[in-house]
């Protein structure tokens, strides 16, 4: 807890603030340029003046823009993005109750992707350059380029239509847990592929790099078993490089998990959005990406967090790198 | 033309970065040729619809009796067109705005990297299936969008190289000896950066293919009856308990352009950079 630490930790929570808000001012902008009256996409061509009226005024059209630009900002800085015209709901309810849906699926697939990578990744580094490691490292190039909604067309056709071992739509029945995580099994692995092989090329790489450097030297020269060196040494140093790709990884997760949830038909904040944007409900559209930037912006803040305290030397050297 | 040949070899010599150049070559065999070979793509015959592969349909037909082969080779031609296209436009758009941020520093360079990270901030999908839902779909706003996507990775980057030059001395000497900034920019910092920017362009290749293609296959892409890989897989998914073999065609051309282009982008990075061979770059 030293005073360069939390002067680091000032910078990253403002630097994570400052997006955060550059990326509502972003929306604002974006939304403004709308081709086409939004009340008549929004209520039909058919809308009486009185509902035009009492409309605009509900949604603050008749104001000037810097007046919108000052509600917008102010009330989405709360989380406040008002009642959905379609289903008279808060909006905020909408989205908060899709988005544990999703987390579900972004961290299984974390789960996956990690688990396996890891051990891919393992066993490529203890055999380096034999057969099975060249065939690895193959397979984590194609399992890093295929997108995965064509892994999830092919996972859904051959195990849920094919074989029928999972159920092919929906997110399960929300009171019976095994019923839950059935439905959770395709499209968890269907996002997590692209990660197995990305973990398991990054933990060959720097299992390999760890390997090779000289207190590990030592304790071959010691006579420490290969399999105690990679378990108990190597392996806690050549993780810390997972973490930040995990938490990167996030936004770009949730961001695939549209297609995902597209596929398998399955709630979530991904689904939601597409379909707000399909119907042109902008106010769940947007509510729902600034969720996800939220999201993203916070899942990297936290990383920043947890690898400054994992090596001291990151807090450090920002000064001298003067930037992110 | 000798280093470019040295760089080949060098590809060449790597068995990954072979299979990549193998693959690349094929794909674009496929898509400059393929069309020229088949029938129209856009012929409807709904009494041949659904045909699994044979040697009048090499690919097959879809739900309206359309060529597979020649819509599939259509589709990967507009992939490689889009992604070359956006390519150049985010390395180009990019490399500008990075070497003004590098040379202004400051302020200026600030809000350039800040910019950078709120566009950034955005899971690129999201991004996109918002700004074209917005914009409307078509493909100058396709181009568009995915292009912005892009910018902020070649900003950076240029910045970066640029702030490295910008500190040496010939930098220095040149500007002393009055040489007028646009001529040093175009003298100096562009051939000084272009390298890594060039590689980072071909690693984002395969990535703008995927882009487009699932930007398609959510309907927000290129619009039929024009052939995308993300449309052609699309529809084969519609259809799906009718015939497989739409889906097969084009997902598999799509993950081999898309693995090809990945194997000959690190290929290509190792050969023109041996510092960076073997590591992998976030």
């Amino acid at each position: 807890m030293t005073a360069g630490w939390v002067r680091f930790l000032a910078l990253r929570l403002g630097a994570a603030l400052l997006t955060m808000a550059g990326a509502i001012l972003l929306l604002f902008v974006l939304t403004q340029f709308v081709p086409g009256d939004l009340i008549t996409i929004m209520l039909g061509p058919r809308v009486t003046p009185e509902l035009r009226e009492a409309f605009a005024e509900r949604m603050g059209l008749d104001k000037s823009l810097l007046e919108r630009m000052w509600l917008f900002f102010s009330h989405a800085a709360v989380g406040d993005f008002g009642t959905d015209v379609i289903s008279s709901r808060p909006i905020r309810e909408i989205v908060l109750e899709v988005l544990p849906k999703t987390l579900q699926l972004a961290f299984a697939a974390m789960l996956i992707g990690g688990g396996l990578g890891l051990l891919l990744g393992c066993v490529a580094a203890l055999r380096p350059g034999s057969r099975l490691d060249t065939f690895l490292g193959f397979a984590s190039v194609a399992f890093i380029t295929t997108p995965s909604f064509v892994v999830a067309i092919f996972l859904l056709l051959t195990f849920s239509l094919g074989l029928g071992w999972f159920p092919v739509t929906g997110a399960g029945d929300p009171n019976d847990l095994g019923d839950r995580l059935a439905h959770l099994v395709l499209p968890a692995s269907a996002l997590a592929i692209g990660w197995i092989g990305y973990i398991a090329r990054l933990v060959r790489a720097s299992l390999l790099e760890v390997l090779s450097e000289q207190h590990i030297r030592m304790m071959r020269a010691y006579g420490v078993p290969e399999r105690r060196i990679v378990g108990r040494y190597a392996l806690k140093l050549a993780v810390v490089p997972i973490v930040v790709v995990v938490g990167l990884g996030m936004g770009e997760l949730i961001g695939h998990a549209v297609f995902v949830e597209i596929i398998f038909a399955r709630p979530g904040i991904g689904s939601l959005i597409y379909n707000s944007i399909m119907t042109r409900n902008y106010p769940v559209a947007q509510a729902g990406l600034l969720l996800i930037v939220f999201v993203y912006v916070t899942a990297n803040f936290a990383v920043d967090i947890v690898n400054s305290l994992i090596d001291p030397r990151i807090a450090r050297s920002l000064d001298l790198r003067g930037n992110s | 033309m000798g280093r470019f040949r040295t760089i080949l070899t060098d590809i060449w010599r790597v068995r990954s970065g072979r299979t990549g150049l193998v693959l690349v070559v094929l794909i674009l065999a496929f898509a400059l040729l393929g069309p020229l070979l088949s029938a129209d793509p856009n012929k409807i015959n709904v009494a041949d619809r659904f045909l699994g592969p044979s040697l009048t349909h090499l690919l097959g037909t879809d739900n309206l009796g359309r060529d597979l082969f020649a819509r599939t080779a259509v589709g990967t031609r507009s992939a490689l067109v889009i992604s070359l296209a956006v390519v150049s436009a985010s390395l180009f758009l990019g490399s500008i705005l990075g070497v003004a941020a590098g040379l202004l520093g400051g302020l200026g360079d600030r809000l350039m990297l800040v910019v950078f990270d709120v566009v950034s901030a955005y899971p690129p999908v999201i991004l996109a299936l918002g700004i074209v839902a917005l914009y409307g779909t078509g493909y100058w706003n396709l181009l568009f969008v995915v292009t912005i996507l892009f910018i902020p990775q070649f900003g950076r980057v240029a910045r970066a190289q640029t702030l490295a030059l910008r500190s040496q001395s010939f930098i220095d000497a040149e500007r002393l000896l009055g040489l007028p900034p646009y001529r040093l920019i175009w003298r100096h910092f562009i051939p000084n950066i272009i390298g890594p920017l060039i590689i980072l362009a071909s690693m984002n290749i395969p990535v703008v293919i995927t882009v487009e293609a699932g930007l398609s296959f959510l309907g927000l892409g290129v619009q039929p009856p024009a052939a995308s890989l993300g449309t052609l897989i699309k529809d084969g998914y519609i259809y799906l308990n009718q015939s497989w073999w739409p889906t097969i065609g084009s997902a598999v051309t799509l993950s081999l352009a898309t693995l090809g282009s990945t194997l000959f982008g690190e290929a290509l990075r190792d050969a023109a950079d041996p510092k960076l061979a073997g590591r992998i770059r976030l």
